[in-house]
């Protein structure tokens, strides 16, 4: 069976959601901890959202010098499959896995809401499961969710296909380019400040037109890398 | 070298044996906030005076946050009015950190709601952040894993400029505390009313997860075993907190009470809830009691009243942030994200291992013991040593003078009956938009934005929904539904009624959800103790509301009294917040709020009379307040609860939501709000069968009324089931998707996107465009 990692730092909250997703689409989830130097052989990880660290100094900050991260880094440049997810993804770009940063939100107060995106690449190895171009919803949580990169950097992710996710309708952050998630050169990490794992359960998702809390859009993103890890 | 440097501040530690020698030292016992008597009594139990340390633990120990010394006399009709039908599903009842009740399948819920009313006027983030992190350390203190919040927020007119400060210091301490806590928020209460200008409410809710194995209760049980004090260090944050803040009133020109209050670290406290469900979890631990209002007072004394012998502690070894504090400071502050654990000696090196892999910094207090004595020792000297129920159990009470309020009959005299209400379709149009944007019936996105609901993956209903929902266990999907209700207004009118009315409420937003109501929290705030007519009021309103509980069979298993809301002599609406829990087998069959589909039909169940007194109309078209709530009609409510029941067990329901304040027109709105999905609707049915005119069909707040949506092909079904149970359903509509309009047939129509408009302006224009800016 795929064993998919998620590591828990002090302070991380959606853990426990990114396992059940995992458990989900039919994959083993496998509890990592932060003080630990051993990713346990998975083939995949997952960075949960949170506050890892209070958020003390800057968001991820903290969590990106952990142990494990030195870990995470070096499959990562092996090619192993890595997703941040909200503060995970500040962790990632604080650990120079990805390009930017996450600031303040535009509005300057923390934002829940049912968020439209399109997926912009499916080439990586978390997108791999949907259509190009495709709209999905998935909750959008943070307080500290505004996308910056400098304007090389932006271009450079938008020439080579990059932006994984875009924000559709409302850019709930003032994210610039309305950018949602991204990946790395080689596609196998991605990070994005929407919830996937809060949409893979009905019943307890976002509302769709059929039906309260029905939504599963972000089921796919655990499927993809589930099928991807089941290829190789 | 701290021990040095405080010894020279405090020169002569005041010794029990110094106390002995010195009988006739002056205390400041008044600007502890104890009176005359209460400090005669101390010296009375004590055969002398107290040392600074005891007076300052009984000061804080007596007051009336911590004491109940107005409120206990009447208190004890909740645990009187109880049948044993309503004790069955009772684990623990009133009296422990919170109630639990077991929901069946092995698992229990314990709930609470408690206030922080004064500390959130003062700074109202920090107020309401540590509101919500006392409240969550209740339910750990259980054994329960916490998995929910709600609020039950009341603010000053909204628009006056301290109503937006006061606000946004509100909202967003509870949405840095609960989300960084991890804990969803599912629901809550918004009022705006000036009468809560200088005394703003904030309430908490959590709600904690439990099996039944895991249950702890905090008594300090068995000589010998170790009291060991956790999390956050001690320092001078808080300090009289509970009886300077709590317990005396808002004056003007008063010195400024910043200091008193505490500051939060919601990190801190997340990892202190996985640290102790980790304790808790190898059985490491006899007992944890949090530290709240009173700290280290306070936990010592509960703990060693409610256990079998005595307790002896050593200030010295309390981890400081601030060495200079003094064994008085240390015993009354009231910094947050601490806990104290009663630990056998053979499970101390386990337990320390836990804390230590958590990084929580630990210390052994000391022991304890057969004595009967809590005995405090601090520099090598005993400066406290008191029999500890005479602290925590024992206290004062007061039978305090009561008075019906002298302008009680001409208020209630002044019936809303004799305005003029709207007739034209166009007058009865402009009164809905009204109602719809003023401000208690808006959309609080604004707020709840703010909060995340989605954390944990069990949230199967929340806000905008008429009541939270949690799964409680995946494989069956049994959950709890819980919602809070007070409406201020009524209870000005009539306390006793309005308390029903509030417990009314509650129970029937569970029921629409499609769960049975089980069991009662609730938080009483009022104003000044000492005001004959607001001991009145609190007498009314637990007299109802326990009347209401019998009724009902919904045992109260815990809440919280708040007094002394009141600036000047001016006291707040007397608000009970009464909070139910409901169980349902499987969360998968909940019912929302609103209709998603075409041609569903609607219905309303219960009967409509002219019962417009205290309503949201006579407020918002006349600024009005008089005449009788509501009637309380509570067989016609378990008998709704009974059919919604049944009909969401069966399937029958596609919506289902509850006529409250605004009445149908407030329902019909908010249902065709909900997703956005139009409807039909004709009064004349209300108006024949009720004898009623259009305006009172849409505006009168009746209880016992619910509006459900029924998909055709189930229709009969239903309308057998009202009819077997004596349920008026009466058919008054269709949802329309195509229209795009709510139409009351022959009097008017508005577009969904005008609802949406009128509803989501208000708060937004008041407080700033905020998270919702972004749109949504």
């Amino acid at each position: 069976m795929t064993r998919v990692g998620v590591i828990t730092f002090p302070g991380s909250l959606d853990d426990g959601d990114a396992r059940r997703a995992i458990r989900l689409v039919g994959a083993e989830p496998v509890r990592l901890w932060h003080g630990d130097h051993d990713l346990a052989g998975v083939d995949a990880v997952v960075l949960p959202g949170g506050f890892s660290y209070g958020d003390y100094l800057r968001c991820g900050a903290i969590a990106a010098h952990s142990p494990i991260m030195r870990e995470v880094i070096d499959a990562a440049d092996g090619g192993l499959p890595v997703l941040g997810i909200c503060n995970g993804f500040q962790m990632l770009t604080e650990a120079h896995l990805l390009p930017g940063g996450l600031v303040r939100n535009d509005h300057g107060a923390f934002i829940c809401r049912d968020q439209r995106l399109r997926v912009e690449q499916t080439a990586t190895a978390w997108t791999s499961g949907f259509e190009a171009g495709e709209e999905i919803v998935v909750p959008l949580k943070n307080g500290e969710g505004g996308y910056v990169a400098d304007a090389d950097t932006v271009a450079r992710l938008e020439d080579e296909g990059r932006v994984v996710f875009r924000y559709v309708d409302v850019d709930p952050n003032g994210s610039v380019h309305g950018i949602a998630g991204v990946a790395n050169e080689r596609g196998n990490v991605v990070g994005l400040m929407p919830h996937p794992e809060h949409a893979v359960e009905p019943g307890f998702g976002p509302d769709t037109d059929a039906a309260m809390r029905s939504g599963v859009d972000g089921l796919r993103v655990f499927r993809s890398a589930l099928e991807g890890a089941l290829a190789r | 070298m701290s021990a040095e440097t405080a010894a020279t501040t405090t020169p002569v530690i005041d010794s029990v044996q110094r106390a002995g020698e010195t009988p006739d030292r002056v205390q400041p016992y008044e600007a502890l906030g104890l009176t005359d008597d209460e400090y005669a009594r101390i010296r009375e139990i004590l055969g002398r005076r107290p040392t600074s340390g005891e007076l300052a633990m009984y000061s804080v120990m007596w007051s009336e946050h911590c004491s109940y010394k107005s409120s206990k006399k009447y208190l004890r009709r909740f645990g009187e009015k109880v049948t044993d039908r309503m004790r069955e599903h009772l684990m623990v009842g009133m009296g422990q950190n919170a109630g639990v009740v077991d929901i069946g399948r092995g698992w229990a819920v314990t709930f609470k709601v408690e206030s922080h009313n004064h500390p959130s006027y003062v700074e109202p983030f920090q107020g309401a952040a540590t509101g919500v992190g006392g409240i969550v350390r209740d339910i750990i203190s259980m054994g329960a894993r916490p998995v929910a919040v709600m609020d039950q927020l009341r603010f000053g007119a909204l628009g006056d400029p301290d109503t937006s400060r006061v606000v946004h210091g509100v909202v967003s301490g509870i949405s840095f505390y609960g989300n960084c806590l991890g804990l969803p928020n599912i629901g809550g209460e918004t009022v705006f009313d000036p009468v809560y200008q200088g005394n703003p409410l904030v309430n908490a809710l959590c709600l904690g997860v439990l099996r039944h194995e895991d249950l702890h209760l905090a008594n300090a049980r068995g000589a010998g075993n170790k009291v060991v004090l956790f999390g956050a260090r001690t320092g001078g944050d808080g300090i009289g907190g509970a009886s300077i803040l709590a317990s005396d009133t808002f004056s003007a020109g008063g010195p400024t009470k910043r200091p008193a209050v505490q500051v939060g670290d919601p990190f801190a406290e997340k990892v202190l809830i996985e640290c102790c469900l980790e304790l808790f979890a190898g059985d490491l631990v006899e007992a944890i009691q949090d530290l709240g209002a009173a700290g280290i007072s306070c936990a010592t004394s509960e703990l060693a009243a409610n256990g079998d012998g005595g307790m002896r502690v050593d200030l010295d070894a309390v981890l400081l942030r601030d060495p200079t504090l003094t064994a008085e400071e240390i015993l009354m502050s009231e910094s947050q994200e601490r806990m104290m654990a009663v630990v056998t000696p053979d499970k101390l090196a386990g337990f320390l291992a836990v804390t230590e892999r958590w990084e929580v910094e630990t210390s052994v207090l000391g022991e304890v013991t057969d004595t009967g004595r809590l005995e405090i020792t601090w520099r090598g000297e005993t400066i406290v040593d008191v029999d500890p129920t005479t602290v925590a159990v024992d206290g004062p009470v007061y039978d305090r003078p009561v008075a019906r309020p002298a302008g009680l009959d001409a208020l209630q005299a002044d019936s809303a009956a004799a305005l003029p209400r709207p007739e034209s379709g166009d007058e009865l149009r402009r009164t809905v938009l009204a109602l719809i944007g003023s401000p208690n019936l808006a959309d609080v996105g604004w707020i709840t934005d703010q909060y995340d609901r989605y954390v944990l993956g069990n949230t199967a209903l929340a806000f905008p929904d008429d009541a939270g929902m949690i799964r409680v266990d995946e494989e069956s999907g049994l959950g709890v539904a819980i919602a809070t209700d007070a409406n201020g207004r009524y209870c000005q009118l009539d306390p006793r009624q309005g308390a029903q009315l509030a417990l009314a409420e509650a129970y029937r937003n569970v029921a629409v959800t499609g769960a049975v109501p089980l069991a009662v929290t609730d938080c009483l705030n009022f104003g000044a103790p000492t005001n004959p007519e607001v001991m009145w009021q609190l007498a009314e309103a637990v007299e109802g509301l326990s009347d209401a509980c019998l009724a009902l069979e919904v045992p109260v298993t815990g809440g919280n009294v708040s007094l002394y809301n009141q600036t000047g002599s001016q006291a707040i609406h007397p608000t009970p917040v009464v909070g139910v829990l409901g169980v349902i087998d499987d969360v998968a069959r909940r019912i929302p709020s609103g209709w998603q589909d075409e041609g569903l039909n609607l219905y309303l169940l219960g009967e409509t009379a002219l019962e417009l007194d205290g309503s949201a109309w006579a407020q918002v078209a006349h600024g009005h307040l008089g005449g009788r709530p509501p009637a309380v009609r509570l067989d016609a409510e378990r008998a709704l609860a009974g059919l919604l029941a049944a009909a969401a067990e069966e399937g029958l329901l596609s919506a289902a939501h509850d006529l409250a304040e605004g009445g149908l027109a407030a329902t019909l709105a908010e249902g065709v709000l909900r997703f956005g999905v139009g409807a039909r609707v004709w009064l004349d049915g209300i108006v024949d069968r009720d004898g009623v005119d259009a305006a009172t069909a849409l505006f009168s707040e009746s209880t016992a009324r619910v509006l459900v949506a029924v998909p055709r092909e189930e229709d009969v079904k239903f309308n057998g089931l009202c009819a077997g149970r004596g349920v008026p359903a009466l058919r008054i509509g269709v949802t329309d998707a195509a229209s795009g309009t709510l139409e009351v047939q022959d009097r008017f129509e508005i577009p969904v996107e005008e609802l949406r408009r009128t509803s989501r302006a208000t708060l937004p224009q008041a407080l700033g465009h905020g998270a919702t800016s972004a749109g949504s």
